[in-house]
């Protein structure tokens, strides 16, 4: 048999019927719902007079709209009806539901992972791009949207195109303050945010293999930022052991069953894959964004470009366009740039590690006087995980407000967003224009970047951080 | 969903790259839980000021472009995040076929689902393409053919798999598609699939 990569193993492992025109229906194995991209698939399903075909392979949850400044009363209306028409359409559909007040609620990619919902070899789908996130488990995972969504309830299927593959191969010795977020960014700024469309992204190499899931989730979340619907990991000892014992994984002899399945998950040797990037991590420096799109990324230490120097005109217009838009001078240093808001957070960065990177940094300093800084843990369980390990003082000992668990400002949905002229230090995975508010200006960077950030007042190195 | 055949009409030029779904449709409208009416939020940012004003000047606020049938635009035009009510809200505005080198690809599928023709052609086409929309120079875009024609321009073929482009023709939604043709397939591959991943049946064990 021909050798074969992991995206085309679990492609193939999922094949209903082909559908001719380079087309296949493929089954889908599991479906995470939340309440901003479902609403319109449950009437689709209720309009039809259909039912859910396998209810229990689906998980929804609130996350996008919910409050994270409180818990038990939303003050917004909108956002208030929305979760409780998610409420109303789990109840009449059956749908397993992660309760607003319970411990499972969080963020769709933190608590799939969280509850073993997540499992290697699957495919998963939701009606959110970053699905790409569960990739990290060797899972074929995608963002689909809700007409799609309603058929993946009624028919545990969907039709796809095959992509191409592409292996990014992380070679090299980072440094300790050098995180996936900032290798995910130095990719996208090196291959572009196009750069990666149509492809299957694998990461391989010993960097990855020694990386923990968190950060393998970073990078998986990070690849839709290049134009991806899927990055993957092969799954190893790292993710089994982060599987073992979730409440919805297979338990005991079913666990190790599915462990020797799961082995077989790793591309053939000799696979060839359509496109291959190597990354040296020995030159990753922490990086910063500084324009409206993820690709737009720089290391910290570098000076803003100067539209005047780029020959191609379109290349010029999409910088001066951007630095106009972010309220920034050519030419100067990105370094020493002032922030008003701290966003620490999101489904890329919202996990325990990225807690705990932060809490690092921040430990016995203080949040430069106004600056508005918070912190919002991915999941409920990541924040009582936190709370255990005294992360939460640490932080708010430092002038971080604690939240609960929620999108937040990634997404500026909920009660949490910039002004227009606000400029914030983001973990999260957007920049683009008006992502987290009308107006509001972006720098993607890793949780301890941030929180460096939110001690000086302005875009500092988080290397000078540390003794 | 009526079916699609063909529509003429002036194009609107966006020649920008990575024209996100966060610019066609801006999250806070997320929180309107209908797809109906979606086409009045459609760019909303970039149509108008802080204070609700039209920013005088932009495609969208300008004759005739104000409802066009077809965009024409840069690289990754709806890359980004999943919302399909971007390809809703653009059909509210009256955007019937979406022309660029690349589009996002969930977008892309979204586009299919919901009677907005995706036309993938070459770069240097579409350069051309943006300078004659901009020139307000009418565009028809047809499915049947499978052609895009400008003015009097000989007609340009594009591509678009024969099952999607038979669904847009006739209307027809997916999943009664799908439950139609293929009901028994999805039965006989989770049989398939129980016994080798039977832990991915857990109604069973549990029930
Ligand atoms: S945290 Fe941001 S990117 Fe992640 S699911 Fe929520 S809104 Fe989407």
């Amino acid at each position: 048999m021909k050798p074969r990569t992991l995206y085309e193993k679990l492609w193939d492992a999922h094949v209903i019927a082909d559908l001719g025109g380079g087309e296949t229906l493929l089954y889908i194995d599991r479906h995470i719902v939340h309440e901003v991209s479902s609403p319109q698939s449950f009437v689709a399903m209720r309009t039809k007079g259909r039912q859910l075909r396998r209810p229990e392979t689906h998980l929804a949850v609130a996350d996008h709209a919910i409050p994270t400044r409180q818990r038990g009363t939303i003050d917004d209306p909108l956002a208030a009806s929305q979760i409780a028409e998610l409420e109303a359409n789990v109840r009449e559909f059956a749908v397993p539901y992660a309760e607003v007040n319970g411990p499972e609620q969080g963020i769709v990619h933190v608590i799939g992972p969280e509850t073993g919902f997540t499992l290697p070899g699957t495919t998963i789908v939701c009606g959110d791009s970053h699905t790409t996130t569960h990739g990290a488990f060797g899972a074929l995972a995608f963002g689909i949207g809700a007409s799609e969504q309603s058929t993946v309830m009624a028919a545990q299927a969907l039709r796809q195109t095959r992509a191409k593959t592409m292996k990014v191969e992380l070679v090299g010795t980072r440094h300790p303050l050098v995180f996936a977020k900032d290798i995910a960014l130095a990719l996208i700024a090196r291959i572009g945010a196009n750069g990666a469309v149509g492809h299957a992204v694998e990461y391989v190499g010993p960097a990855v293999s020694a990386m923990a899931m968190a950060e393998r989730m970073t990078l998986c979340n990070m690849t839709i930022e290049a134009g991806s619907r899927i990055g993957l990991v092969a799954p190893d000892e790292t993710t089994y052991a982060f599987v073992k014992g979730r409440r919805l994984a297979p338990q005991g002899e079913m666990f190790a069953k599915a462990c020797e399945y799961w082995d077989t998950l790793r591309s053939d040797p000799g696979a060839t894959y359509d496109k291959v990037v190597t990354l040296d991590l020995s030159e990753i420096a922490p990086q910063v964004s500084w324009g409206t799109s993820p690709n737009q990324t720089l290391p910290v230490s570098a000076t803003l470009p100067d539209p005047a120097q780029i020959a191609d005109p379109g290349e010029r217009r999409e910088a001066e366009k951007a630095l106009a838009y972010m309220g920034l001078t050519p030419g100067t240093p990105l370094l020493g740039t002032p922030v008003s808001h701290v966003f620490i957070g999101s489904c890329t960065n919202g996990r325990i590690e990225d807690l705990r990177a932060a809490a690092a940094i921040a430990l016995g300093r203080k949040v430069a006087p106004g600056v508005k800084a918070i912190v919002v843990p991915g999941s409920m369980a990541t924040r009582k995980a936190a709370e255990f390990e005294g992360l939460d003082r640490i932080l708010t000992d430092a002038g971080f407000e604690w939240r609960f668990a929620g999108c937040s400002m990634c997404v500026a949905m909920n009660d949490d967003r910039l002004s227009p002229g606000d400029r914030c230090a983001s973990t999260s995975n957007r920049n683009f224009e008006g992502r987290q508010g009308p107006g509001g200006r972006t720098h993607l960077m890793s949780p301890a970047m941030a929180a460096a950030a939110a001690i000086a007042g302005h875009i500092a190195d988080a290397r000078e951080f540390v003794a | 969903m009526s079916g699609f055949t063909t529509v003429t009409g002036p194009a609107a030029a966006m020649p920008e790259e990575n024209i996100d779904t966060d610019i066609i449709f801006p999250a806070r409208f997320l929180l309107l839980t209908s797809r109906e009416g979606l086409g009045q939020h459609a760019f909303h940012d970039r149509r108008y000021d802080a204070d609700g004003s039209e920013v005088a000047g932009y495609v969208l606020n300008t004759e005739p472009f104000r409802a066009p049938p077809v965009i024409v635009a840069g690289a990754n035009f709806g890359s980004g995040s999943s919302r399909e009510q971007a390809v809703w809200a653009l059909h509210g505005l009256g955007v019937r076929a979406v022309i660029a080198p690349a589009l996002g690809e969930i977008f892309h599928n979204n586009c299919l689902r919901n009677g907005i023709v995706p036309v993938i052609l070459p770069p240097e086409q579409v350069a051309e393409m943006l300078a004659s929309a901009a020139a307000g120079v009418a565009f028809t875009v047809d499915l049947e053919a499978q052609t895009v024609t400008v003015g009097n321009a000989a007609p340009v073929r594009f591509d678009i798999s024969p099952e999607r482009r038979l669904a847009l023709l006739n209307g027809w939604d997916e999943t009664d598609l799908v439950l139609a043709r293929f009901a028994d397939d999805i039965a006989a591959f989770e049989a398939g699939q129980r016994k080798i991943q039977p832990w991915l049946y857990p109604e069973e064990t549990t029930a």
